[in-house]
């Protein structure tokens, strides 16, 4: 953690400053081979730094999940390319986790929480340090004592917060997330940001986050990158030159806050 | 946190269990009583017409008890003619199943998770499938002759397609985000397959396991009956030709039991090994 989220999003502001952790250019994606079919994604460029928080928002069905699959290597591009540490991303690349929009049926029914939140280390960590990284986990996400359950007995807001639990049991260096606060309350909702901010910190993690909320996009993020209808373009990347340091309150009522919010806003109705 | 759960379970289990047991009882009085009742009115009806063909049930429990079960010898468990004959067939017939259990489920979850090859061979395997069983008995007898090999080649290639079907079905059933899911934590080959594939193609697998064992037993029956020098077949045969009908009704009830038996132990396995299914007890 040399560069704090500021300085990274600094270096990146200016041209070539910085070698990018992530850099997607022309990117494009179409479902078929049907070359008649409209394009999901069209030509989506940008970069991010390590270390940083970058949320992604854009209308519903314009691209988003489709934009987050082709970065995690799960389907081949049309056209462009997604560069990860210097390195073309051909197949998933390793030290990655995704944080599915579709959470319950990510999950996998026939195992139990903990087991669910084990099953990714169990071919890469110790029995030992499996189950103290799952019980922090959980914790973190609210779910302590939950853990025997299977997938099926909790709330949807719960197993979104298992499938959340999972990635971070995981510790990516790259960690995507497709809306990933969608099915919970609202007070969850706020300590679970705060959660993604604080482990990112911690674990010096870059993220990479879709989200449907205009104020979320503003409060997690280091930058916002709004996309355009489908199919999918940068409308712009919006630095938040927020403090480091952030609270619910304070922050989402300061003047800044606003004004940034608004711009996201404007920019999404392009 | 499991402490407390099966603490909260333990305190909860005595009034619980109780209500459990009485329930199970009422439970299993129901599923029963049709069947009493059934059995005593043809008791009743078969005795009352004293027909040679139709010896009534008590005389039949009475063959099954003396000829299979306890015997002259006094000897409990198996008389020398169940020895002889039961376990052979069992043997046989388990034995196929077993081959066609393994070799099936693992087809059958190769070929579900690989398109292409499943379109290669769809064709081929809808073609056996319809093929009724047991016509091929007689193709094997003269393949093979008289014996064990007839017996098992007729069992093993009358029972495997249900198994590989079902199991083509289960390994197709993985959940596109699952998979996906699987790919994005880099899961190693064997965590894939025996992690996910396995436990996803599980409950259809189970379903051809109850087929195809059924079909076992039937299939080892008519093995027997064309050409074999032990077995249950072929001591309805011995029983037919000496114009024994207690004898065979014997050998039909055995039957029926065996299969009934068969059934209720899968049920029993399905049900500890699909614990986790939403709304399984
Ligand atoms: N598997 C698929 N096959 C064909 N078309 C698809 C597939 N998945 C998505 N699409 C299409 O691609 C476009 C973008 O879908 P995508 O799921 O990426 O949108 P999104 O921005 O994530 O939407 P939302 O905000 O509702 O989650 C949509 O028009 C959708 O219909
Ligand atoms: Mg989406």
């Amino acid at each position: 953690m040399a560069a704090g989220p500021e300085v990274t999003s600094d270096a990146l502001r200016k041209e070539g400053a910085a070698t990018p952790m992530l850099r997607v250019s022309g990117l494009a994606h179409r479902y078929g081979d049907d070359p008649g079919v409209a394009a999901a994604i069209e030509d989506v460029s940008f970069e991010i730094g390590a270390g940083e928080l970058v949320c992604i928002v854009g209308p519903s069905g314009c691209g988003k999940s489709t934009l987050l699959r082709a970065i995690a290597g799960l389907h081949e591009p049309t056209s462009g390319d997604v560069v990860l540490h210097g390195d073309r991303v051909k197949g998933v690349p390793d030290d990655l986790a995704v944080v599915f929009q579709d959470y319950s049926r990510s999950l996998f029914p026939w195992l139990s929480v903990e087991k669910n939140v084990a099953f990714p280390l169990r071919s890469r960590v110790g029995r030992a340090e499996r189950r103290a990284r799952v019980a922090e986990a959980l914790a973190d996400v609210g779910l302590e004592g939950q853990g025997a359950k299977y997938p099926w007995q909790l709330s949807g807001g719960m197993q979104q917060r298992v499938s959340i639990a999972r990635a971070l049991a995981y510790r990516p260096a790259l960690m995507l997330m497709d809306e990933p606060f969608a099915s919970v309350d609202a007070q969850t909702r706020a300590d679970l940001e705060d959660l993604v901010r604080r482990v990112r910190s911690e674990h010096g993690m870059t993220v990479l986050l879709v989200t449907h909320d205009i104020d979320e996009s503003v409060y997690l993020s280091d930058r916002v990158l709004v996309l355009s209808k489908s199919p999918a373009r940068v409308v712009r990347t919006l630095p938040v030159d927020l403090p480091a340091e952030r609270d619910q309150i304070t922050t989402r009522g300061s003047a800044q806050f606003v004004e940034l919010r608004t711009e996201v806003a404007r920019l999404l109705k392009h | 946190m499991t402490a407390t759960v099966d603490a909260v379970r333990e305190r909860a289990t005595p009034a619980r269990g109780r209500r459990r047991t009485t329930s199970w009882l009422a439970g299993f009085a129901q599923r029963w009583a049709v069947f009493v009742a059934a059995v005593a009115v043809w008791q009743v009806a078969a005795a009352s017409a004293a027909s040679a063909f139709f010896p009534p049930p008590s005389r039949i429990a009475q063959q099954v008890w003396d000829g299979w079960l306890v015997g002259e010898s006094g000897r409990p468990l198996l008389t020398d003619v169940a020895i002889d004959n039961l376990l052979p067939s069992l043997g046989r017939m388990f034995g196929s199943w077993l081959i066609a259990v393994v070799v099936g489920v693992t087809l059958g979850i190769a070929l579900g998770r690989s398109a292409k090859a499943l379109d290669y061979v769809g064709p081929l395997l809808a073609f056996f499938r319809a093929i009724p069983p047991p016509v091929l008995a007689p193709v094997f007898l003269l393949v093979f002759n008289l014996g064990t090999p007839m017996q098992v080649a007729t069992i093993v290639f009358g029972v495997i397609w249900p198994l590989i079907l079902n199991s083509v079905d289960g390994a197709r059933s993985v959940d596109p985000t699952q998979y996906a899911t699987a790919r994005a934590f880099r899961l190693p080959r064997r965590q894939w397959v025996f992690g996910v594939v396995v436990p996803a193609a599980l409950p259809k697998v189970f379903a051809g396991l109850r087929v195809s064992l059924s079909l076992a037993l039937i299939l080892m029956v008519i093995s027997e009956l064309l050409g074999a020098v032990d077995g249950l077949g072929y001591q309805l045969n011995i029983a037919k030709s000496s114009f024994d009908f207690p004898a065979m009704w014997a050998v039909v009830v055995l039957l029926g039991v065996l299969g009934y038996l068969f059934n209720s132990v899968l049920l029993v396995v399905e049900r500890r090994v699909l614990r986790w299914q939403p709304g399984r007890k």
